[in-house]
């Protein structure tokens, strides 16, 4: 078998990076576009740590630890945002959010 | 042995993730996305960053996803009815995605060499070198993002709290 | 030993961000106290923490003259502070102390006055601090992700009402998108450098080979993520939405702060790591700047509600102000940083009249509810048309002097095309500039309340009408002070 490199590792990361994209772009349900935010924010840690470990450098883990923190403080934000609106409207479908032109 | 559980965990992210994006009920999308981060811990473990792959499990399959799950539950939030859109999405997005993947393969496949990797232990005291690290180099962002999370404390209250 | 890391120099040179931090737990605390009818204090307070933290960085700029330095590097490389940073700062500063001015009276109307919201103004603009002077990556990151964060929750800060919630659902999504995109372009550039050190990146850059794709998906994974903060075409559809949907003095905030801030982040992202890589760029950019001018000028025409057309015409300002780095010469760079400061100021004065057409029982938003206001405040109309015609770029305003130096940069590097397209567009802004002048001047007033007055807004007022004036009568000490920042970027 030939070895793993830091391609395979980009390879992946690309993979989840697009799948995060499509969910986005496609999906309407705003929980579920949280979650394919977090599928992008998670892509996006697989080439720091996987380049980190390329460079035998460890400043790309902590840039990890970093995004890891910020996108959870983005995930509670959210989930406020998701309940308040969810107290007047009684929906989470994006198509419904329509009180302006979408 | 590397590569064949290289192989395993990342074609269970890509499962779990088209999974994820797949799934009408946000329940399972949010199950699914537990299920991309095990993979993805167990890859970090093999790039050698253990620090990263328990804070992962512990911060993201825990914290966060609980946070989701906990709100799906409360919002009692039901299945999405497929829009427009997303057929559309199901019979161009997906020739449109592996033909992206594709390309983006080829593209990077040319830019780096065969390099071997550091493995699983290679590293040591890498958590100590991650701790040193966050409060020298990297002191004012680490002291910086403290106020994020506090506003973070702040703004999930403000919001979901009930009018008085 | 902490000694050998850190010098006492590195937490001078943070001060006002400590202190604005300080302030805003301190707002906090003491909103426990204060009941109903005298919140109007945690306003009080935030101003004395930016007064506190502008008397700081005028130290450090005295310290840093008599040292005789221009430029301060700190914590090991995450931030430098230049000439560049501090005029950004001084910007952040003003446009945050004149939204909190005219922010006490809307929310009593709101019935939303909590000290929370002074708090979160200040950490955004300690955010924003950070992203002026970042010179790092993950700094840049941390900064841009407490700038966003507080204005997701501003956005959404009127919890009763749903378009203030929609406003913050559609903003949170696609900030958060964009921000992962941008994330995913920052972790190639790491990738391609094994630093997150700015100007490291940057030589690590100019030695790759001309049109590797890696370079390539990096800067335009960068760009995109950048065009959405910035609202430029085709990333612009959340702006006038959430213009629209937010509070009205926090839409005045989001358009002057964190637009500034993210122009920072894209002069310091475009100028430094990717400066050496400008012909792979620049096609992308004319093209975006052109098509953000288009977009948004047309679209301005048809707009009945005035947050909205507001919304669309920010659009193309960015428009103008991308072809100030199209030009990238340094009357471009100098047309830029006078742009933003110009812009600040009118932007800030109309959205203070907006702010005050919300009265007891009227949303205020519409362009028809001004109708007649020459009628019901004299003064006030006659201050509304000096921000309209300048942000329509007329001389004797300043909005004339940030368009004539973009112009002028154009014409200099030969870019004619665009300079006579940009001109053309002019005319078009004038048409629905105008189109509020008419309803303020010739319709008669619909009813008879009067506009939302207070001491904050009278000082907002008064401050951004005479900068708007002066700066348009008496250029010259403002085109000396944005002199110093672009020699700063140029060398």
């Amino acid at each position: 078998m030939p070895p793993v490199t830091p391609v395979h590792y980009l390879f992946l990361s690309m993979a989840l990076f697009t799948i995060g994209v499509i969910g986005v772009l496609t999906r309407r349900n705003v929980i579920i576009i949280l979650i394919s935010i977090e599928l992008i924010f998670n892509a996006v840690n697989i080439n720091l740590v996987a380049f980190s470990s390329q460079f035998a450098s460890i400043s790309g883990q902590t840039f990890a630890i970093f995004v890891i923190v910020a996108a959870a403080a983005e995930a509670a934000v959210g989930l406020g945002i998701i309940i308040a609106l969810f107290r007047n409207k009684e929906t989470v479908n994006a198509d419904e959010i329509d009180l302006m032109k979408w | 042995m590397y590569q064949a559980l290289f192989f395993l965990f990342a074609a269970s992210a890509v499962g779990f993730a088209i999974n994820l994006l797949i799934q009408r009920h946000p329940i399972h999308s949010a199950l699914s996305l537990i299920g991309v981060m095990g993979s993805l811990a167990s890859l970090y473990l093999m790039l050698g960053a253990e620090f990263l792959a328990v804070v992962q499990v512990i911060v993201y399959a825990g914290a966060v996803m609980v946070l989701f799950v906990f709100v799906i539950m409360l919002l009692n939030a039901d299945k999405e009815e497929p829009s427009d859109r997303s057929k559309m999405a199901k019979y161009l997005g997906l020739p449109l995605l592996f033909l992206l993947l594709a390309m983006i393969t080829v593209v990077i496949y040319r830019q780096f060499p065969e390099d071997a990797m550091v493995q699983f232990g290679d590293f040591p005291g890498q958590t100590a070198a991650i701790g040193r690290l966050l409060f020298r180099d990297f002191l004012l962002p680490f002291e910086v993002i403290s106020i994020l999370i506090l506003i973070a404390i702040i703004g999930a209250i403000v919001l979901a709290k009930k009018e008085p | 030993m902490l000694s050998e890391y850190f010098s006492a120099v590195d937490f001078l040179l943070l001060k006002p961000a400590i202190l604005l931090t300080i302030f805003g737990i301190g707002v906090m605390l003491t909103d426990l106290l204060l009941d109903e009818r005298q919140k109007y204090f945690n306003a009080v307070t935030a101003l004395v923490g930016i007064g506190f933290a502008a008397v700081q960085m005028l130290r450090i700029q005295s310290q840093m003259r008599e040292a005789g330095v221009s430029e301060v590097e700190a914590f090991r490389g995450a931030i430098v502070l230049d000439g560049l940073g501090i005029f950004f700062i001084w910007l952040f500063l003003i446009s945050t102390a004149i939204t909190i001015l005219i922010s006490f009276r809307y929310l009593e109307i709101e019935n939303e006055h909590h000290g929370e919201y002074y708090a979160i103004l200040l950490f955004a603009t300690v955010g924003m601090i950070f992203l002026a002077i970042g010179m790092d990556l993950i700094t840049l990151f941390v900064g841009l992700e407490l700038m966003v964060l507080s204005i997701y929750i501003l956005a959404g800060f009127l919890r009763g009402d749903r378009r203030s919630n929609e406003a913050a659902m559609k903003y949170l999504l696609l900030g958060a998108f964009s921000s992962g995109i941008l994330l995913y372009g920052m972790s190639l550039l790491y990738g391609m450098s094994n630093s997150t050190n700015l100007r490291v990146i940057g030589s690590a850059l100019s030695q790759r080979p001309l049109g590797d794709p890696l370079v390539i998906m990096a800067v335009v994974t960068i760009a995109a993520g950048l065009f959405f903060k910035i609202g430029a075409v085709p990333f612009h559809q959340w702006l006038p939405d959430v213009y629209e949907g937010a509070p009205h003095s926090v839409a005045a905030f989001m358009s002057v702060g964190p637009k500034v801030a993210a122009f920072a982040l894209l002069l310091r992202l475009f100028l430094v790591p990717l400066g050496e890589l400008r012909e792979q760029w620049e096609p992308l950019l004319i093209g975006v700047a052109v098509a953000t001018m288009t977009l948004g000028n047309l679209a301005a025409i048809s707009q009945s509600n005035i947050k909205r057309m507001l919304g669309y015409s920010a659009i193309s300002h960015v428009g103008y102000i991308l072809l100030g780095l199209v030009a990238g010469n340094e009357t471009g760079l100098k047309g830029i940083v006078i742009y933003l400061l110009v812009y600040v100021f009118m932007n800030l004065g109309i959205f203070t009249v907006v702010v005050a057409m919300r009265r007891r029982d009227l949303v205020g938003d519409e362009i028809n509810d001004m109708a007649g206001l020459m009628h019901k405040s004299p003064v006030m109309a006659i201050l509304s048309l000096i921000f309209l015609l300048s942000l329509a770029g007329i001389p004797p305003t300043a909005g004339f002097l940030g368009k004539y130096f973009i112009f002028l940069s154009l014409l200099e590097t030969g870019h004619y095309t665009l300079a006579v397209i940009a001109v053309l567009y002019v005319a078009v802004a004038i048409y629905y500039y105008f189109r509020i002048v008419v309803v303020m001047f010739m319709q008669p007033p619909a009813d008879q309340e009067l506009p939302s007055m207070s001491l904050g807004i009278r000082c907002a007022l008064g401050v951004t009408a005479a900068m708007t004036l002066f700066m348009g009568l008496y250029p010259e000490p403002f085109i000396q002070l944005a002199t110093g920042p672009v020699l700063a970027i140029l060398r």
